[in-house]
């Protein structure tokens, strides 16, 4: 990220400006005041080590996300900000030879407890992936896929569904005449956002996007920053981003992560402007990444 | 000269001549096969020679070469001699006959004679001399002979297909139905019944079976006395026959036909190729019951093969903890095509045939022995061999499309929290299968051309009835089948008569190049319509 000078305090404060920048202002609700500053956490990692067969990915975890807050997690590559993600919904289960150590906890639930159904936590905590990957099927069926695996059927529920979370995931009147249209010939930015309303159909109580907007366009990823923003009112949204802007624009809380370890956790406005750590300033501020 | 090499054109060089020298292979056999097969049907020109010694002789010129010099073999004195295809084999004994140019003092090409195809003894060569109705001749002379007949033979062919249709539909039915009771009877026999209502009751159909029979039979019997009609030929060298009209298939005078007549005769024999039973122990006649087993034999195999290659390579991929065991598998499956094919017919024929088979028959058949129903070749064994033959084909482009399937689409599924099956099942399966149809494509192609393990797996020279008919339970799959590959080697080189039936091959191997492209295009265009459905773009 070599778009911002390295002249820290008026610069920080020029990131943060960036929220208002036009084009977002202009659509986007004002903050909830209130929510943003207390909020129950909804998920608690302690003491987390995690480890791709001998090489360990994470160290040292200790981190605890707010119910409806947006929380980031900034970092170069290769720090380690899709693995956490990904342990969170155990999505890293499907991989051979990892190990880990330490709890993580949903609503006081340990997820990784003997017994606990995998299944059941990845409904709870839905994912964006960072490469938009819709099936090979109808706009319709990619967004009651998750309804449809639980078993409804039922024709009535799954369009009242699907329009629900079209609408909450800003598509619905882009695509609401062509639902039996294939979701392959939409728009990079419709397809993201088609992955977003196909997580948000199965009614998770956490959002987890790792990069969602690093293959999409300017527009695009503003349009999806805007639709964060207001799914912040009903969901807990994790985001894996390395563009700080965007962290700074659409985030409550920050983690900044480096080679594995999680070097601050704070109010996003205190990480960009006052950041504790001569690590985390090197990097919002542009020495190295 | 280093330079030149690396300079890469001498590569493009080499590399161009072997696409051109592998591509001028197939167009050759292709040329070969194509020329020497499709002008089998066209109709020649008749010529009738006379020779030095007075014989006379009618037929088309089939092929003409130097004759070899006695001492040393070779191809190099001056004179020729033709191959002449002189008919009339009841007369002379063989179809064909070897002419020095030497000898022939005359050639003359009449109008008026005529080939007249015959349902027994091949081709007559000759003109028609006279048309007897019963005793009474109705017609004399060449020509009123030759209008009389060609204006009779429409209504002696209708009644002779219909006579057919009886004996095979309305006889045959009535023969299988009588054949089912005996065996009922049978196995109330077995079962310690002697007497009874049930035993009673099969009699009384069994006599109704037989009324049936009788009357049927006797309504074949008057439909033939329509036909009385008898035409005496008289062939070149002056012999008379007497042909009954009911047994000629067709009749033409080739010096005669224009252009667009031939055309007419080219279509209708080739048309007779493909629809029709063969006559003749197969040299004659057509190739139907072989396509049809072809067809149904690979149909059954892709049925077999598709879910049982596609499981397997499901669980080698998805399941099975990658290893080196599960790497020996692969490399021992990869190597069973490299098994010699009559190899997998010697298991078929131990496993399938006489254990399996022999198993069914003890359980479920034991009226009918000691005649084997499955305890013997039949189209399901021998496809069921064929699927051993070709899984390792759909296991291997299975697993390389389950290595194609993008991690995104399954992580999606697994996101919105399905299982693995559920996503094998929803996302995984539908996207493999483009693969799948490509193993398929080969597999089918493979079974299409593999003759040896069928030969003893339940293909023969002729079989008595298709593997489906009109009788319940309509898939006979114990049957005994026909198929185009045996066919060819059967006409080829087990032939009677096998000058005549060389054309046959080559006719045979197009046909079966014809079956295997159809079948492969089908499968080609089913699968780029799936992969249009699923071309990928995010994924
Ligand atoms: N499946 C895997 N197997 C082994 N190592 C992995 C795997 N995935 C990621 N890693 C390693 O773990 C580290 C963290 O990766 P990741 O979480 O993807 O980083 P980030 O998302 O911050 O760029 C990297 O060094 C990466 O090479
Ligand atoms: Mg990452």
């Amino acid at each position: 990220m070599r778009t911002i000078s390295p002249v820290k305090e008026k610069e920080a404060a020029r990131i943060m400006s960036a929220t208002e920048t036009p084009a977002v202002r202009t659509s986007v609700a004002p903050r909830p005041q209130g929510t943003s500053q207390e909020g129950r956490h909804v998920i608690q990692i302690e003491n987390f080590n995690f480890f791709y067969g001998s090489k360990q990915a994470l160290t040292d975890i200790d981190l605890r996300i707010k119910e409806r807050h947006v929380t980031a997690f900034i970092g170069p590559s290769g720090c380690g900000k899709s693995t956490l993600l990904r342990c969170l919904n155990r999505m890293n289960d499907l991989i051979d030879g990892i190990r880990m150590t330490g709890t993580i906890t949903v609503e006081g639930q340990d997820i990784y407890a003997p017994g606990v159904d995998v299944v059941d936590i990845r409904k709870r905590l839905g994912m964006v992936f960072q490469k938009s990957n819709p099936f090979p099927k109808s706009i319709f069926e990619n967004v009651v896929y998750g309804l449809r695996i639980q078993g409804v059927n039922n024709r009535a529920v799954l369009r009242e569904a699907c329009e629900t979370s079209l609408k909450g995931a800003a598509l619905w009147e882009e695509v609401k005449d062509r639902l039996d249209e294939s979701a392959l010939g939409l728009s990079g930015g419709q397809m993201q956002r088609l992955c977003i309303a196909r997580a948000l159909a199965v009614q998770p109580e956490v959002v987890l996007m790792d990069e969602p907007c690093s293959a999409l366009d300017p527009i695009a990823t503003a349009k999806i920053e805007e639709l964060i923003f207001s799914l912040k009112e009903k969901f807990t949204i994790v985001i894996v981003t390395h563009n700080m802007q965007q962290a700074a624009r659409v985030s409550d809380e920050t983690g900044f992560f480096m080679l594995g370890k999680l070097v601050e956790f704070g109010k996003t406005d205190t990480i960009f402007t006052r950041p504790k750590e001569k690590m985390t300033e090197d990097y919002i501020t542009g020495r190295f990444g | 000269m280093n330079r030149f090499i690396r300079s890469g054109d001498p590569f493009i060089w080499v590399t161009g001549s072997a696409l051109a020298f592998a591509l001028l292979l197939v167009a050759g056999l292709l040329g070969l096969v194509l020329v020497s097969g499709l002008g089998f049907f066209w109709p020649r020109s008749m010529v009738e020679i006379s020779l030095a010694d007075g014989r006379k002789l009618a037929g088309s010129i089939e092929a003409r070469e130097r004759i070899p010099d006695p001492q040393s073999g070779k191809k190099t004195t001056g004179s020729w001699r033709f191959k002449l295809k002189q008919g009339n084999r009841d007369l002379y004994g063989s179809d064909f006959v070897w002419v020095d140019e030497k000898d022939v003092r005359e050639r003359a090409y009449p109008k008026e004679i005529a080939v007249i195809e015959r349902r027994e003894w091949g081709a007559f060569h000759g003109r028609p001399l006279k048309v007897l109705e019963g005793e009474t001749v109705v017609a004399e002379g060449v020509d009123r002979s030759w209008a009389l007949l060609i204006q009779r033979l429409p209504a002696a062919l209708s009644v002779y297909d219909q006579a057919r249709r009886i004996e095979k539909d309305e006889l045959g039915g009535i023969n299988f139905k009588k054949e089912k009771i005996r065996l009922k009877r049978r196995s109330l026999e077995l079962k310690g019944h002697s007497k009874g209502s049930a035993l009673d009751a099969l009699k009384a159909e069994e006599e109704r079976l037989q009324k049936l029979f009788d009357k049927q039979m006797e309504a074949l019997a008057a439909l033939r006395g329509t036909v009385r009609t008898n035409v005496v030929f008289v062939s070149a060298d002056g012999q008379e026959k007497q042909v009954a009209l009911t047994n000629i298939v067709r009749a033409y005078r080739p010096n005669e036909l224009s252009f667009f007549g031939r055309l007419g005769l080219y279509s209708s024999r080739l048309w007779e190729f493909v629809s029709e039973d063969p006559r003749e122990s197969n040299t004659e006649g057509g190739v139907f019951p072989a396509i049809f087993g072809t067809v149904m034999m690979v149909f059954i195999m892709s049925l077999v093969v598709t879910p049982f290659g596609v499981l397997a390579a499901f669980y080698l991929r998805e399941y099975a903890r990658q290893g080196p065991f599960v790497s020996a598998v692969r490399i021992a499956v990869n190597n069973l095509a490299g098994v010699p094919s009559i190899v997998f017919g010697v298991f078929g024929l131990g496993f399938f045939v006489y254990i399996v088979g022999g198993s069914i028959d003890r359980l479920f058949f034991p009226e009918a022995l000691p005649s084997p129903t499955y305890g013997t070749g039949g189209i399901l064994w021998a496809s069921l061999t064929l699927a051993l033959l070709t899984v390792p084909v759909v296991i291997v482009a299975t697993e390389e499309g389950l290595a194609a399937v993008p991690r995104g689409a399954r992580e999606a599924s697994l996101a919105l929290g399905a299982t693995k099956f559920e996503t094998m099942w929803r996302v995984v399966l539908p996207a493999v299968f483009p693969s799948v149809l490509t193993g398929l494509i080969l597999a089918m192609a493979r079974a299409a051309g593999e003759v040896a393990p069928l030969m003893i797996t339940g293909v023969v020279k002729l079989a008595p009835a298709l593997p489906i008919d009109e009788f319940p339970p309509f898939f006979h799959l114990e049957r005994k089948f026909m198929h185009l590959g045996f066919h060819i080697y059967d006409v080829g080189f087990q032939s009677p008569n096998v000058e005549a039936a060389q054309p046959m091959v080559y006719t045979t191997t197009i046909l079966l190049l014809v079956v295997v492209v159809a079948l492969n295009l089908t499968a080609i265009i089913v699968r780029n319509r799936l992969s249009k459905k699923l071309r990928t773009s995010g994924l």
